[in-house]
Parts: C-alpha cells; sequence; structure tokens
C-alpha cells in the first residue's frame, strides 16, 4: 500500500484572531485527522497560524477559468455598485 | 481539482480548421497572460513544453530538498552543543519542508509525488550536484548554510516571481525559511574563525573544497555565445527563468567574497579579483568536465544518497501502511457509530 491511497488535500491557515482562513498549500495524509497534524507540521512551523482547516481536494467545486468571461461579466456593466458612480455636491460631509 | 479544464474536452470540434482555430485561441490566452506578466494557474491551459519544463523543474527542485536532508543529517547526532543540534534539527526539517511544498506544486501540474519519487529512486530525474559532495566535518555543516544555501537563496528568490502560480507561492515561502539557514551557517563558519588555530584550518579546508561546487549550483554558462545552446531563452520568455546563470553567479561572488574576506579565509581561485572597470569580482575558469561528471553518476556520493533515500522510503512502508489501516479503522467505526 502505498500514497497512492493517500488523497489531497488543501489546507487553509487563519493567520491569528480576527483574519480570516487562508489557503496554504496542499498535503497527501491518509485521513482528515493526519491531514490536520501533517498540516500543522508542514504550514504553521514559525507560529503561522492559530487555526487550520483541511478539506479534501476532491470536494471542492471550484469556477473554470474557461467561461471567466460569461461568469463574470455580469458584474462588470453594474459600476452603480461603487460608491464613486454617484454625483454629489463636494461641500457634504460624512457621504 | 487541478485537472486542466481550459482545454480540448469531448465536446471540442472533430474539424480540423475549427480545431486549428481552437488551439490558436488557446496560445492566444497562455500569451497574452504571460505577455502581461500575470500568473498561471493549475487549471489554464498551457503550452506542453511549458508543463513538461515546470514539472522536470520543480521535480529536480523537490528532490534536491529531499537529498539535502542527508549532508547535514550526517551531522545531526554530532553538533557540537545542544543548541547546535536543535539549530541543525530545524533546519533538516525546514528541507523535508520545502520538498513537499515543492511536490505539492508539481502536483498542480498533473503528476504524481508518488511518480516523481519513483523517477528519483530510478535515477530517471536528478537532484542538485552539489548534495553528492560528502560532509566530512562540522565546518562543513556551516558552509553548507552559507554556500550552498546562499547560491540557492541566489536562484530562488527570481523564482518567488516565477510564471506559475503554485510554484511561485511555494518559493516565497521557501525563500522566507531559507535565509535562516545561510545565516546560521554563516554563524558557525564565524565561530570557527574566532577559535583555535585547529578550527581555523576546518573553516579553510570546508571553503577549500565548497567553493566551486557552489559556483556550479548556477548551472553551466548559458549567456553570450552561449545563449543559444540552452534552454535559458525559451525559458525567460515562458516567465521561468528571470536572469541566466552566468549573472547569478556572478551576483553571488560578488555577494560572498566580502564575506569570506571578514571570515578571513581565501577562496581557492587565483584569478579572483576586484575589477574596478566592470564592477564586478573577477573569478577563474569553472571545472565543467567535474561538473558533467558528477551530475552523471560519478560524484563521491552519487550511489550512497541515493541508497539512503530508497531505504528511508522502503523502511518507512509499515509507518505508512499503518496510517492507512488506522484511518480505515476510524471510518469504519464512525459508520457504525451512525449506522
Amino acid at each position: 500500500m502505498s500514497n497512492d491511497n493517500w488523497p489531497l488535500y488543501e489546507v487553509f491557515v487563519r493567520a491569528k484572531r480576527g483574519l480570516n482562513h487562508v489557503h496554504a498549500g496542499s498535503l497527501h495524509a491518509p485521513d482528515a485527522q493526519m491531514a490536520l497534524r501533517n498540516a500543522r507540521d508542514l504550514y504553521t512551523r514559525r507560529q503561522e497560524g492559530v487555526s487550520i482547516w483541511v478539506v479534501a481536494s476532491d470536494d471542492i467545486t471550484a469556477s473554470s477559468p474557461d467561461e471567466k468571461d460569461s461568469f463574470f461579466d455580469p458584474a462588470a456593466d453594474k459600476v452603480y455598485r461603487h460608491p464613486t458612480f454617484y454625483d454629489v455636491p463636494e461641500d457634504v460631509e460624512y457621504l | 481539482m487541478y485537472g486542466n479544464d481550459f482545454g480540448p474536452r469531448d465536446d471540442a470540434p472533430l474539424n480540423a480548421a475549427e480545431t486549428q482555430d481552437y488551439t490558436q485561441a488557446l496560445e492566444d490566452y497562455f500569451n497574452g497572460l504571460i505577455d502581461e506578466d500575470s500568473r498561471i494557474e493549475p487549471r489554464d491551459a498551457m503550452p506542453d513544453g511549458y508543463r513538461q519544463t515546470l514539472i522536470r523543474q520543480i521535480a529536480q527542485h523537490a528532490h534536491s530538498e529531499i537529498i539535502g536532508m542527508q549532508p547535514e543529517g550526517n551531522w545531526l547526532t554530532r553538533a557540537p552543543s545542544l543548541r547546535r543540534k536543535a539549530i541543525l534539527l530545524a533546519k533538516v526539517q525546514d528541507e523535508a519542508g520545502h520538498g513537499l511544498y515543492l511536490y505539492s506544486a508539481a502536483e498542480t501540474l498533473g503528476v504524481d509525488r508518488e511518480e516523481l519519487l519513483d523517477k528519483l529512486h530510478a535515477g530517471k530525474q536528478k537532484y542538485s550536484s552539489i548534495f553528492n559532495y560528502p560532509t566530512l566535518t562540522w565546518a562543513d555543516a556551516g558552509a553548507i548554510g552559507w554556500l550552498v544555501d546562499g547560491a540557492a537563496i541566489m536562484n530562488q528568490v527570481p523564482l518567488c516571481r516565477c510564471s506559475y502560480g503554485p510554484y511561485a507561492r511555494a518559493m516565497i515561502r521557501v525563500c522566507k525559511e531559507e535565509s535562516f539557514h545561510q545565516r546560521q551557517g554563516f554563524e558557525i563558519l564565524w565561530t570557527l574563525s574566532q577559535g583555535t588555530d585547529a578550527q581555523k584550518a576546518m573553516l579553510q579546508d570546508a571553503a577549500n573544497r565548497w567553493w566551486w561546487p557552489a559556483l556550479m549550483m548556477f548551472g553551466p554558462p548559458d549567456s553570450g555565445e552561449k545563449a543559444a545552446d540552452g534552454h535559458t531563452a525559451q525559458n525567460m520568455a515562458w516567465g521561468i527563468k528571470r536572469f541566466t546563470n552566468d549573472d547569478l553567479r556572478q551576483k553571488f561572488v560578488d555577494m560572498t567574497v566580502p564575506q569570506a574576506i571578514k571570515l578571513g579565509i581565501t577562496l581557492p581561485d587565483p584569478d579572483l579579483r576586484w575589477n574596478e572597470e566592470r564592477g564586478h569580482w573577477d573569478f577563474g575558469e569553472i571545472d565543467w568536465d567535474e561538473f558533467w561528471r558528477v551530475l552523471k553518476g560519478d560524484g563521491p556520493c552519487n550511489a550512497e544518497r541515493i541508497a539512503t533515500r530508497v531505504a528511508a522510503h522502503e523502511e518507512g512502508a509499515w509507518v505508512r501502511e499503518a496510517a492507512v489501516a488506522y484511518a480505515a479503522k476510524v471510518a469504519e467505526r464512525e459508520q457504525g457509530a451512525v449506522a
């Protein structure tokens, strides 16, 4: 038996309280518990984190780069979602 | 989730002319990203040459980190103090970590780590030739940190801007950790340089043996007339490589000579002298025959390094099997509890 049977996990690390978990990399492990322990040794040797998530890579559903235009375009023509779109008198404060 | 899904699929056109258009579109997409100095990510379409070059380079880099644990590992049980031992252990553990970051990066290109390790064990993929030299004295542990890691950093810093995202990200992590390696190596040597005559002689001997192999780490000449020979031009166009081997080697020499002077040692090159006109240190001819000889397997430690690696892999098999068996048992119990 070899690593062939060890699934790939994606590792997310929260650097400190108040911040999001951020993708740090991936690793192989026989199960999620071992993935967590290996992630501790691999990605937080210098106190880079206070919390770790591991997710089986196979369980991630991702958007595809070849539909990036059709997928993200709907947001492109809605500039009115940004505060700078609006004309207001310059001498009005706190807007 | 790393499969390339921006590329020919079942529903891709079968008509030859359309296929050509399709291929062209993929090429334009890739070249566009490269031209704007953007990053290529795992699921982007990429030319096969780009993919294969990266797999080879990242695998070789990962293997170097893993094999690179051995020369220093040799001194773990004989480090001169508990402090030095703890430091060396942390450093060797870092090298293992660097290997794993890099294998992960390679896997995003569609290869398995297992497959890469098999190739290393079978001698079908290389690792840096520098690790085929022996660590004869404690000063060698220092020389590796100072010269080998110093040269590695010089090579690796530009790779943090490599066009392939996962490789660049791995290198950022590696470079952050590598600077401790270089400083601890210099500290070992600095301590020896302040010691007895025997310690100073040990330091000088280590520098004599590691200087030239460290210069070879940058690879064969690839600028001037030699520019057309190798892969440098293509790799620079692809944004995999940012500087020529020769440029990096010169930078390394310029950085290292003043450090050697500080250590009070002589570097083993009679042609080494400051060139006012160029604003760089001139250095002598590198023995490329030795480089190719060691690369092709005839270095002092080639056979030993691979044998040690294969033995570690085989003797560790039961641990991997036990981990899988335990994972299966836990999963079974959890299912039983649910049912």
